[in-house]
C-alpha cells in the first residue's frame, strides 16, 4: 500500500491521528499531517483506508 | 392562476429529546434535496443524506461566504464581504491563512498534553458540586465552567469576566434575539476582545491570543474577529454536549451501566454520543457559486443549500446498523458532528479531551446521579443554535 498526503489541502483537524496513530501524525507548529510511513504493512489497511475516508478535507489518498 | 403548494420550512418540533426532528427521516427517504422557506424569508435547498452533506461542505462550488439572501436566490455580487477575521465565513485561500495560524494550537499531542489540566478542573468543579447540596443546575455547576475555565485559559481571557461574555454569546447564538441585541451583544464582544488585545500587546502573557498579537500575521480587526470566534465556539458547544450526554445517558440506563461497567468505552461513547445528539442542530449553511445538480434538483447558483449534520448523522448511508440507536460500544464512525470539509470544527481535538474528562469523573464521583426533575420539565434549547438544554436539574 502506498500514501499519498496533500500537505496544500491538509487544515490539521488530526482525525488521521485518531484513525492511524501509526501511520499519521502533525507537524507541532502548523499541525500539518505528517507521514510516518508511506508503506506501512497490509495489516493497517483498514485503520489507513478510515483514516483516509475521515479526513474532511480529502487530503490523504491510499493506493493498493 | 395556479395554486403554489406551502412553502415547507426547516423542521424544528421533536417528539424525542435526543432525536432530530421526524420529518427528516421521510426527507432522506423521499426528497433528499428538499426546497425550504427560511425563518428570514428566503429560499433554499435543505440536504438530508449522509452523502450530499459532505459533498456540500467539502465542494468548492459552495461558499462558506454568506449572500444577501432573498427568495429565490440572489447573485454573489450581492454578497458583502466576511467580517474581518471571522474565518468560518472565507473560502480558500483566505480562510486558509488564518486555520494556518490556529491549528498547531489544537493538534492531537496538544490537546492530550492538556489533558491533566482539564482533568483538574474538573476535579475542582466536582467538589464544589458536591460540597452542594443536592439538587444542582448541572449546566451552572458543571457543563458549563468547565468549557469556559478551559478556553479562557487556553485563549487567556480573564475567568472572572464571564458573566458578561457568556450572556453575550447566548444573546448571539439565541434564534430569536432581535437585530439590536444581536448588534449591541456583538459589538460588546468585540470591544471587550479589543481590550484584551490592547493589553496583551502591551503586555503578553502564555496563551493563544498573545502569540497571535506577536505572531504579527493579523490585524487588531481581524485578532478580534478570531478572539470572538474561538470564545464562543469554544464554550456553547461543548457546555450543551456535556449536559446533554448526562441527561441522554441517564435516560438510557443500560448505556449507562455498559459504560460505567467498562469505562475504556469511554473514548468511543463520547464520538457516539456526538453522532447521535449533533447539537449545531439546524445544520451549516452554504451558498452555490455556480448551478449545481445533486441528486437530479437544479441548484441555482446564488442559492442557499443548508446541509444537516443531525441528518446526516442518523442516515443509513452512514451507518446501517440501526443509526437511530444509542449504541457506546458501536465503532467510531466518521459522524458530522463536528461538520467536513476545510471548515471542519478547529476545536474538536480539545472539545474531545473535554468531554472525556468531564463525562468520565462525573459519573465516577456521583454514583447516584439522577435527574430531580420529570424528563418533561427539563427546558431543551430549541431555540439556540446549539441545541442542548437551559438547565439540568440533577441530584444523587
Amino acid at each position: 500500500m502506498k500514501i499519498l498526503i496533500d500537505e496544500g489541502k491538509c487544515v490539521g483537524a488530526g482525525t488521521c491521528v485518531l484513525a492511524a496513530a501509526d501511520v499519521f501524525d502533525q507537524r507541532d507548529e502548523d499541525g500539518i499531517v505528517v507521514l510516518l510511513d508511506d508503506d506501512p504493512p497490509h495489516a493497517l489497511l483498514p485503520q489507513v483506508m478510515d483514516a483516509a475516508a475521515r479526513c474532511p478535507a480529502l487530503a490523504i489518498e491510499v493506493v493498493e | 392562476m395556479t395554486n403554489t403548494p406551502p412553502l415547507k420550512t426547516q423542521p424544528t418540533v421533536r417528539s424525542c429529546p435526543f432525536d432530530p426532528p421526524e420529518e427528516y427521516r421521510t426527507l432522506r427517504e423521499q426528497e433528499p434535496v428538499a426546497p425550504v422557506t427560511f425563518p428570514d424569508g428566503a429560499a433554499g435547498w435543505l440536504v438530508t443524506r449522509y452523502d450530499d452533506v459532505r459533498t456540500v461542505l467539502s465542494d468548492p462550488r459552495f461558499s462558506a461566504k454568506r449572500i444577501v439572501l432573498r427568495p429565490g436566490g440572489g447573485g454573489m455580487e450581492d454578497a458583502p464581504p466576511p467580517p474581518p477575521g471571522l474565518f468560518i465565513m472565507m473560502d480558500a485561500p483566505e480562510h486558509t491563512r488564518f486555520r494556518r495560524l490556529l491549528t498547531g494550537q489544537f493538534t492531537v499531542r496538544r490537546m492530550r498534553q492538556l489533558a491533566p489540566a482539564v482533568e483538574k478542573i474538573v476535579a475542582e468543579q466536582l467538589d464544589a458540586m458536591a460540597a452542594a447540596e443536592g439538587p444542582v443546575d448541572l449546566v451552572q455547576a458543571f457543563a458549563l465552567p468547565v468549557p469556559s475555565l478551559v478556553i479562557c485559559e487556553l485563549l487567556g481571557v480573564p475567568y472572572a469576566d464571564r458573566e458578561e461574555f457568556q450572556r453575550n454569546s447566548a444573546t448571539i447564538v439565541r434564534l430569536h434575539s432581535s437585530p439590536e441585541e444581536f448588534q449591541q451583544a456583538q459589538a460588546a464582544l468585540r470591544g471587550y476582545i479589543h481590550q484584551l488585545v490592547l493589553a496583551k500587546r502591551e503586555k503578553p502573557t502564555d496563551d493563544i491570543l498573545s502569540e497571535l498579537v506577536q505572531s504579527g500575521e493579523l490585524t487588531d480587526e481581524e485578532l478580534v474577529g478570531v478572539g470572538v470566534l474561538l470564545l464562543i465556539a469554544g464554550h456553547e458547544t461543548t457546555a450543551n454536549m456535556i449536559a446533554l450526554s448526562t441527561m441522554c445517558l441517564l435516560q438510557n440506563p443500560e448505556q449507562l451501566a455498559a459504560l460505567r461497567a467498562d469505562p475504556s468505552l469511554m473514548d468511543g461513547a463520547v464520538e457516539e454520543l456526538l453522532r447521535y445528539l449533533t447539537v449545531v442542530q439546524f445544520g451549516v449553511r452554504r451558498t452555490a457559486l455556480e448551478d449545481v445538480e445533486l441528486h437530479g434538483q437544479q441548484i441555482k447558483e446564488g442559492s442557499t443549500v443548508v446541509a444537516s449534520l443531525a441528518s446526516g448523522n442518523r442516515d443509513t448511508e452512514h451507518l446501517a446498523d440501526d443509526p437511530e440507536a444509542l449504541d457506546v460500544g458501536r465503532p467510531h464512525s466518521a459522524h458530522l458532528a463536528f461538520g467536513h470539509g476545510i471548515h471542519q470544527c478547529l476545536g474538536q481535538q480539545l472539545a474531545r479531551a473535554e468531554l472525556k474528562a468531564a463525562l468520565s469523573a462525573l459519573l465516577d464521583r456521583f454514583p447516584t446521579l439522577r435527574l430531580a426533575v420529570p424528563v418533561e420539565e427539563v427546558p431543551m434549547r430549541d431555540d439556540m443554535l446549539v441545541y442542548g438544554v437551559h438547565e439540568l436539574p440533577v441530584t444523587w
